[in-house]
Order: structure tokens, then sequence, then C-alpha cells
């Protein structure tokens, strides 16, 4: 279980936010919400350990993150705004990397099945640079179908998404939840969590506010 | 498992120096361009090319492993590949090394192959072209990781660049000194044993402390 207690963060000498708390457990996903620049992308940062809070700690499962880094980090699944794919390298060959650098045990078919999933059948051993920018978001997504870590921080991971897989994404994380892991994500728009199997799964929301 | 990491990190990287020829061409081309053109501005006197060779060829190498320095994090820090590396449960520090590995594959071994063919050019002996040789091999790894430290020091800093040379170029000049005086200890009869074993005394603790240090840098340039 994720919990997030007091936070707070500034950038240079403007505070962000102060004082947020929320907890995440088995089964929940948690959308949260904000106007740009309140920092819900660093407040990501801090939630996974990328970045370091003034004030406030983040526990996994009743320790904080820092201190078992290691069990958290296999724990965790992140999706920021780099979406860390090579250009020069082929779909498959950035989630077969991809899955060791973050010691995910993945095999070649596993990986043609998770991108046939996300619509990339035949388009496998392109090469990203001539990959639209939907496509390369596909193939960054398609790393949670191998991923077997229970906490997903996902950030805006619908933008530049088309509906079909704006759908099936929801399916995903749907599922994913149903499951009993957890999501943590960003959006600007209302998001439910529903997949194509008449499985729904609800969605809580945190607003985030910025320090006036 | 942090063995399947450390490989994949490696893999990918010369994988990536591979499709992206240019660049390792650049440096290895400067490199060979450098040492062309001294035998040609110095002139046909031979014992002065003797006696320069060894100073040109490594002031040529470490300027041109700073050419491929600069881009050692560069490409991973903006598409988001270091936050991932950041985030694995391997330790940065060993995916770091793996990089570091890969950097010195791609661009310090073209160097040292490279030398001997390039030592014909100033008529260095056998002898003197093998010291040479082996004091590249041993020197040019330190080059890549003592440069490391500072690529991921300068790691999102405008004008890195520059920064990057001022901070590095001062920590080669003990690898150039006893690199440079290998070649020359073993033509005046000392024999390059010493200097062999300081490069290597360079070499190991480099190796061990640089990605430590790399690693820490990194993640403040991520914060």
């Amino acid at each position: 279980m994720l919990r997030v207690s007091h936070l707070s963060c500034s950038r240079g000498n403007k505070p962000l936010f102060a004082n947020v708390s929320f907890a995440l457990q088995a089964g929940q996903a948690l959308h949260l919400e904000g106007d740009n620049g309140v920092g819900k992308t660093s407040l990501l940062r801090i939630v996974c350990g990328l970045s370091s809070a003034d004030a406030g700690e983040v526990c996994w499962d009743d320790q904080p993150i820092q201190k078992n880094a290691t069990a958290f980090r296999s724990s965790l699944f992140y999706l920021g705004h780099g979406l860390s794919l090579k250009e020069e390298l082929t779909a498959l060959e950035n989630l077969m990397s991809d899955a060791a650098v973050s010691g995910r045990a993945l095999s070649e078919t596993q990986a043609l099945v998770a991108l046939a999933r996300m619509g990339l059948r035949g388009r496998e051993h392109l090469p990203l640079r001539v990959m639209s920018q939907g496509q390369k978001r596909r193939t960054a997504l398609a790393r949670l179908l191998a991923s077997r870590a229970p906490l997903w921080v996902l950030d805006e991971p619908f933008v530049a998404l088309d509906v079909k897989a704006v759908d099936g994404l929801r399916g995903l994380l749907a599922e994913h939840v149903a499951n009993g892991g957890m999501v943590l994500f960003t959006s600007h728009q209302p998001v439910t969590l529903a997949s194509a199997k008449g499985l729904e799964v609800a969605v809580q929301t945190y607003r985030l506010r910025g320090v006036a | 498992m942090s063995g399947g990491a450390f490989m994949a990190v490696l893999r990918r990287d010369v994988l990536l120096a591979l499709r992206r020829k240019s660049e390792v061409l650049t440096a290895v081309f400067f490199f060979v361009v450098v040492a062309a053109l001294f035998p040609l501005g110095i002139g046909p006197e031979l014992n002065t090319l003797r006696l320069v060779a060894p100073g040109v060829l490594w002031v040529g190498a470490l300027l041109s492993s700073m050419l491929a320095l600069q881009r050692l994090f560069e490409a991973d820090y903006r598409d988001g590949t270091l936050e991932q590396m950041a985030l694995s449960p391997t330790p940065l520090a060993w995916l770091v090394s793996a990089k570091l590995l890969a950097h010195w594959l791609v661009s310090g071994v073209p160097l040292v192959l490279l030398a001997p063919v390039l030592g014909l050019q100033f008529d260095l002996s056998t002898d003197a072209l093998t010291t040479l040789t082996l004091a590249l091999l041993l020197g040019t790894p330190v080059l890549s990781l003592i440069g490391g430290i500072g690529a991921a020091l300068t790691l999102g800093v405008r004008g890195g660049g520059v920064l990057l040379s001022l901070l590095v170029l001062p920590l080669f000049i003990p690898v150039l000194v006893f690199g440079a005086g290998a070649v020359e200890a073993q033509a005046s009869g000392l024999g390059a044993q010493a200097h062999f074993s300081i490069l290597m005394a360079m070499l190991l603790p480099a190796a061990f402390f640089s990605p430590l240090a790399c690693a820490a840098a990194l993640r403040i340039a991520l914060e």
C-alpha cells in the first residue's frame, strides 16, 4: 500500500503545494487532478523517489520508500513525460531492453503479444523514428502489459492517443485494478476505468491545489 | 538479474552507437585527421616526428574522446531513459558502469586500434608502436571513466560543453603525462613498465569509484 503524508514541495523560492496526503490501497485507482503548473508531475516524481520533498514522506508498505528502495522500485512502474524510447531502435528492441533494465523478465513472444495488443501488429520491427507520436506512446504503454509491478504511476497516460487506444488503455487499467493493482495517474479529462468486457472499477480523485 | 540489466544497457548503448554511425565516426575521423595533419605541418624531419609522436597521438585521443563525452548521458536524460534507470531495482552505479564500458568500446577502442597505423606516419619503431598501443589501451578507459563524472556533473547545465572541458581536461593531465611518457621511456631504454603500472593504478580506482560518483551526480541532475 502506498501512503503519502503531508508532502510539500517548492520550486526555487516559489511554493508549489503543501500538506498533500492520500493513500492508495490494493485494488484502487486514484486520479490526480489539478491545473497546469500546480505540480502534478513534481508530485508524481516525489512519489517515485526521483525528487525529494521539502517536507512529508512517502511510504510503501509502511516503510519510507528511501529505506527499502530496491523493494519499492521492483513494485513500481513509472511512465513520465519522457517515454524512455530510443528513436533508432525498433519497438520490439525498445521493449526488450527496457524490460531488462527494469529487471522484468520478458520473452520476445510476450513482447510481440503486448505490442499486438496495443495495435502495433506489423510494426514491431519499425524504428521508432518513423512512427507517429501516438504510435510511440502505444509502444511505451505496451510496457504496462509486460509489467508485473503492483503500483503504476502514470503521468498523462491518455495524451496523444486515439479513441480506440484510450479505450484499450482504460480497459488495461481497469483489469490491473481489478486484479489488486494500484494506479495513480494524472489527466485533464474525467476518466472512468472500464474494459470492453464490462468490467468497471471506481476511480477516486484527488484535487491538487497550489499554495496561493 | 542485475547482470541481465548490465548487459541490456551495454547492448543498447553499443547498438545505438552502431545505428548513429555519424557520431562515432566524427570522433574517430577527428583523431585520424589531427594525427595526419601534424606530420604535414612539421615537415619530413624524422627525428622531430619520432619525438612528438606520442604527445600528438595522445592529445588527439584525448580531444577526440572529449567529443563523444558530452553526449554520454544527454540523450538518456532528455528522453527519460535515465529516469527509468534510476528507478530500476538494479543499482544506478552498476547500470552507469555498463554505459561507461559501452562508451569506451565505442569511442576508446577504435583509437587504440588506429594508433599503430597512425604511428607509422611518425616513423615510430615496432617497439614504440607496441608501447603506445598498450599505453592507450590502459589510458583510454581512464579518460572515459573520469570524463563520465564530468558529463554527469554538467548534465542539463547550459553551456555544459565548455564547462565539461574545463572540468575534465585538467584531470586528464596525469594520464597524458604517463601515457605519452611510456613511449619515451621505452625508447630511452628505461622500459615502460613503471608507466604501465602507474596507468593501471589510475585505471583501477577510477573503474571502482567513477560509476559511484556518476550515479550520485546523475541523481542530483534528475531532481
